[in-house]
């Protein structure tokens, strides 16, 4: 077999919005320093829309707002620690506040580098969105979904749109429609429904490789797709959810979908408590139990 | 103190039994302002910030800016964001002196169905551009205006924004100030109203800190018209321009 590089999430974004940006007169991309490489190009192409506003994330979002506030289409990115987390009250005030849209990219959220530790994991950045209304949330878990979603999300009119880029990815992309749930798998009548979500889909195959379960795939968690939930029941109401991100963060949205009926969840994901080791992605999955084996336990547990 | 006046159309509206609405054409000018500010009494919580944007607001809205509430949506119009959101009851009396939306709504200021909250919400107030209220964001969005202008080829707008010399504590604007003076954003101005009321002052004057990120400045008294208007139109070449005007001291 010949070696070829396969682009990486974040690269697929460097060449999507690349394109977007020279076809696309409204787009603007704004920058914190992280990314501004790729982007050299774009930036000498199109100086006026490609912003580096230096390690200033709170200027990163209120820029955002200003664009968008004069009709383009900003794009803003960088580590989704600087991204959500530092500038929470921008995206608060500086978008939603102001009603305009802006399409939010980010990268390493919550365990793509270890070795940098807490001050680079973000495991709380789709919960801390859930507390804002109108936003959209996309979790790719291939370079080609993240491709996919981005066109989507920028094209998506003034809407706020949330993109979470990762360096954990599955094999190969899913035929993913953005907004909705796929199923994967199929079990039979008495299956329970695991929900992989992005990067979780192929350790959650593995797991459950010799279990009787429907496992469905979500590339968009926000709005959760309440009734692509329901249509994958069988007779029995029982859901686990695999997020790569903080464990129960969709948990209140399974719940509302499942309201009707008598139900349970198990929600499975990043640990709230700090995890004060380095070390590699694989290692940093199978801690958390989110490694196939670890999976496998719970799930065969939970859905016995 | 100059006095001027100004033409508007304001769609007055009585409402009562058999509710009936009149069209009046009347001039507002200065004069009328403290009037127009006692019309929102009841919270006094807020009263002496609202003083002293008055006149800086007034030079802005009557001989400077060009935005009126005929083309209140123009994407060439000047832009004026109020970030110092506490304290708007000058901000609003202006606009409506201006005919961005009937004097009598006035009357409902912080009412639950008013438009007018003691901090304004753009998608509620006509002629607002910015919501404010929480400190320090409406330069940040005032640098990314001027460059959503300057991006589209729209480079005659002036952006201006309104900070108060206490507001100037968040880093937030110190992020921008850096920012838009090391990229020459010249249609970018700030107007800081300084009664001095940041707690920790500012050493050496808060012109300083724009000067010293290669901001044109000017520091005059904001109580002073014909010194603020000298200020608002003085040119700036190439520069980010950033306008204190003093007024009295907050605590004085």
């Amino acid at each position: 077999m010949q070696s070829v590089h396969e682009a990486t999430m974040r690269e697929q974004f460097g060449a999507t919005v690349t394109e977007l940006l020279e076809r696309d007169p409204r787009t603007a991309l704004v920058l914190a320093d992280i990314g501004v490489a790729q982007f050299a190009g774009a930036a000498r192409a199109h100086p006026d829309r490609v912003v580096n506003v230096g390690i200033r994330e709170q200027l990163l979002i209120g820029v955002a707002g200003g664009l968008a506030l004069t009709g383009l289409r900003p794009i803003a990115h960088t580590f989704a620690s600087f991204l959500v987390e530092r500038p929470f009250e921008q995206l608060k005030l500086d978008l939603v506040h102001q009603g305009v849209g802006a399409v939010l990219v980010s990268a390493a959220g919550s365990y793509d580098w270890p070795a940098g530790g807490r001050t680079h994991m973000s495991p709380g950045d789709v919960a801390l969105l859930d507390t804002l209304p109108g936003w959209h949330v996309h979790v790719p878990g291939h370079p080609a979904e993240a491709d996919l979603l981005l066109r989507h999300a920028v094209a998506a009119d003034d809407t706020l749109q949330y993109v979470r880029l990762s360096e954990h990815r599955n094999a190969g992309p899913q035929p993913v429609a953005p907004g909705e749930f796929l199923t994967v798998r199929r079990g039979s009548h008495l299956a329970g429904v695991v929900l992989a979500v992005g990067p979780m889909l192929d350790a959650v195959l593995a797991a459950t490789e010799t279990l009787d379960v429907t496992v469905l795939y979500a590339a968009t968690v926000r709005p959760f797709d309440e009734a692509g939930l329901r249509a994958a029941l069988g007779e029995r109401a029982d859901v686990v959810l695999v997020e790569p991100y903080l464990a129960g963060t969709s948990e209140r949205a399974a719940h509302r979908a499942l309201a009707h009926l008598p139900h349970r969840v198990l929600s499975l994901g990043v640990p709230l408590a700090e995890h004060r080791h380095y070390g590699s992605i694989p290692e940093h999955l199978a801690a958390y139990g989110l490694d196939a084996a670890g999976l496998h336990a719970r799930i065969a547990e939970h859905l016995r | 103190m100059t006095s001027v006046t100004s033409t508007t159309s304001v769609t007055g509206r009585t409402s009562g039994p058999g509710t009936t609405i009149r069209t009046a054409d009347r001039r507002y000018g200065y004069d009328d302002l403290s009037d127009l500010i006692a019309l929102m009494a009841g919270d006094e919580k807020h009263s002496p910030a609202a003083h002293s944007t008055l006149d800086a607001l007034w030079v802005l809205y009557d001989r400077v800016l060009d935005v009126h509430p005929a083309a209140a949506d123009a994407p060439d119009r000047d832009r004026f964001l109020l970030s110092k959101g506490h304290g708007p009851m000058a901000y609003y009396a202006v606009l409506a002196a201006k005919g961005f939306f009937p004097v009598e709504l006035l009357h409902s200021f912080g009412a639950y169905d008013s438009p007018l909250g003691h901090h304004p919400d753009r998608l509620l107030v006509p002629g607002a551009e910015i919501g404010s209220g929480s400190l320090g964001h409406g330069l940040p969005l005032a640098v990314g205006t001027a460059l959503g202008l300057r991006a589209q080829g729209l480079d005659g707008p002036a952006v201006w924004v309104l900070i108060g010399d206490a507001e100037f504590d968040e880093g937030s604007n110190h992020e921008a100030v850096a920012f838009a003076g090391a990229v020459g954003l010249e249609r970018l101005h700030v107007l800081v109203i300084d009664n001095s009321s940041a707690t920790h002052g500012w050493s050496g004057g808060i012109a300083a800190r724009f000067a010293g990120e290669g901001w044109a400045t000017a520091t005059v008294d904001g109580r002073d018209h014909e010194q603020l208007h000298r200020a608002f139109t003085a040119p700036h070449p190439g520069r980010p321009y950033a306008v204190v005007a003093r007024t009295e001291p907050k605590h004085g």
